[in-house]
């Protein structure tokens, strides 16, 4: 009855709120430019179906292949900063500044270097490296979060540094991994749709550039539905992830514990 | 025979903690021996020092012959909560690269003297204190020692579930012919254990008493158990 309640309720917010919206269009006779209704966009949306859907696929594309290289990058560093001091020393504090200064003004930078002949490969780095740093962050604090009795114990047996890692410091640092993938994703969506915004027409072929482009040509109910796919993408991207995350610590962990009963 | 002897072991910590001076005792093969002492006076230091997970700044450690296979159990279960009851109680043979299915059987058997047949895939979260306290002696000794180091391993437990654990780790012990020495604060535990028990004084911990017990299975409601234990008592009593 719980669930029931929680889908329904939302899911009536929203018929309500679409219904309210066609109806203001209508009676306001609010011009198409300006807000489309409901209606609109949803015609607007199966008249450019295949290219929408072509659009959304090279978001996705880019979004998971950027999330894929800050993830082995993320947790390649992690483990190397939890080996090595020094390296975390000499190291942390440029993945900072890498971090702290805005994508949107490296993007330009990335574009030139890797040129507009290889639009994707700047795109994927470009959405890569929003993705990173919450990825290393959480992963380096996991891996150091390792029970230090444990520890001290597979010492004591006679384990190397690679079996602690691997039996002990890795699985210490799973929930805090995927803790941080859950944003990352969210991340690389964004560092890709800011990407295709740099990148402008003409070469890129995501859903942000469909936007741009029905903007400019003053399609309003195409910029809707390219915004809606958006958001869509971005709520399934999450759910995936935490799926992920439920069903690798469904076991173990406190956090997908309490959800069983 | 003797097993292992401390001569003038000092430890200081790099904090500036003298927490051991002087430490001296000598510990036979097949004893039992418990280390009494108030809290803060380097009971678990000294069994670090033991174990070698670190090294005296004064004084030595002598085995006689070479050192012996160890274990070590916690006052926590300390087990891996990612992992099933013989995945924990495997893990020194894993790190040993023991063969998985020889490994799987030696835990498994540690599991069985343990009374936790059955209970193999169960996961830390789904055993209760009591049970867990049992999978992390079962860990050590799946390690097959000659020497168990134990820190307060029952501290955290109730009554009812450490008289039973106590007698189960003596037949074990005897059974193995295993040195142990235990750290405990329970004076009742340590007399019903111990074929000896080291009384130490306050940090900088040293040896201030030594009160041997009458050897044989003991029962807690006799005159002579009571004896003992106000022995231990006494000499406990007399360092505070
Ligand atoms: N790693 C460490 N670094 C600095 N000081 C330490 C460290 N370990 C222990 N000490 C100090 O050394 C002293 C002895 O500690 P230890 O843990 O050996 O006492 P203990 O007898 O086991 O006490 P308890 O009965 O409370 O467990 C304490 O004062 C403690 O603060
Ligand atoms: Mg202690």
């Amino acid at each position: 009855m719980k669930r029931f309640v929680d889908i329904l309720l939302p899911l009536l917010l929203g018929a309500s709120l679409l219904g309210f919206w066609e109806w203001f269009v209508a009676a306001r006779q609010i011009p198409p430019y300006v807000l489309p209704a409901p209606s609109a966009i949803a015609r607007a949306f199966s008249d450019n179906f295949t290219s929408l859907m072509a659009s959304l696929l090279a978001t996705l594309s880019v979004t998971v292949q950027a999330f894929l290289a800050a993830l082995v990058a993320g947790v390649s560093v992690a483990i190397l900063f939890s080996q090595s001091r020094l390296a975390e020393r000499a190291l942390y504090p440029y993945a900072v500044i890498l971090q702290v200064t805005p994508v949107v003004a490296i993007a330009p930078l990335m574009l030139i270097w890797i040129g507009f002949d290889r639009v994707n490969a700047a795109l994927v780095l470009i959405a890569a490296l929003v993705a990173f740093f919450p990825i290393l962050s959480n992963t380096t604090l996991g891996l150091k979060s390792a029970d230090f009795n444990l520890m001290e114990l597979m010492r004591l047996y006679g384990a190397s540094r690679w079996q602690i890692l691997w039996r002990l410091q890795l699985p210490t640092a799973l929930p805090y991994l995927l803790g941080a993938c859950r944003i990352a994703g969210g991340l690389a969506l964004i560092g890709a749709v800011v990407a295709e915004f740099v990148a402008g027409s003409g070469t890129a072929t995501g859903l942000a550039w469909r936007i741009v482009e029905a903007g400019n040509r003053l399609e309003i109910a195409t910029m809707f539905a390219a915004l809606g796919l958006l958001a869509f993408l971005g709520v399934a991207i999450f759910a995936l992830l935490s799926a992920v995350e439920f069903w690798l610590l469904r076991r173990w962990h406190e956090s997908a514990l309490a959800r069983q009963s | 025979m003797s097993l292992l002897t401390l001569r003038g072991v000092g430890k200081r910590f790099s904090s500036g903690t003298q927490a051991l001076s002087d430490l001296s005792f000598q510990v036979s093969n097949e004893e039992f021996v418990s280390l009494l002492g108030p809290s803060g006076c380097g009971k678990s230091t000294a069994l670090r020092l033991i174990a070698g997970l670190i090294a005296p700044d004064s004084g030595e450690i002598i085995w006689s012959g070479a050192r012996p296979e160890l274990a070590f159990v916690f006052q926590e279960a300390t087990l891996m909560p990612w992992a099933d009851a013989l995945t924990n109680a495997r893990l020194p043979l894993d790190l040993k690269k023991v063969p998985r299915g020889e490994a799987n059987s030696q835990a498994a058997a540690a599991l069985a003297r343990l009374g936790l047949k059955g209970f193999e895939s169960a996961y830390p979260r789904e055993l209760s204190g009591g049970m867990k306290m049992r999978v992390s002696i079962a860990r050590a000794l799946a390690a097959r020692p000659r020497l168990l180091l134990m820190d307060e391993p029952f501290a955290a437990l109730d009554e009812i579930t450490r008289v039973g654990l106590n007698d189960d780790l003596l037949t074990l012990a005897r059974e193995d012919g295993i040195t142990v020495i235990f750290v405990t604060h329970s004076v009742m535990e340590s007399a019903y254990l111990s074929s000896r028990v080291l009384v130490m004084s306050p940090r900088p911990g040293r040896i201030k008493a030594e009160i041997a017990l009458p050897p044989g299975p003991r029962d807690r409601l006799s005159p002579a158990f009571a004896a003992g234990q106000a022995r231990v008592a006494g000499a406990l009593l007399a360092v505070a």
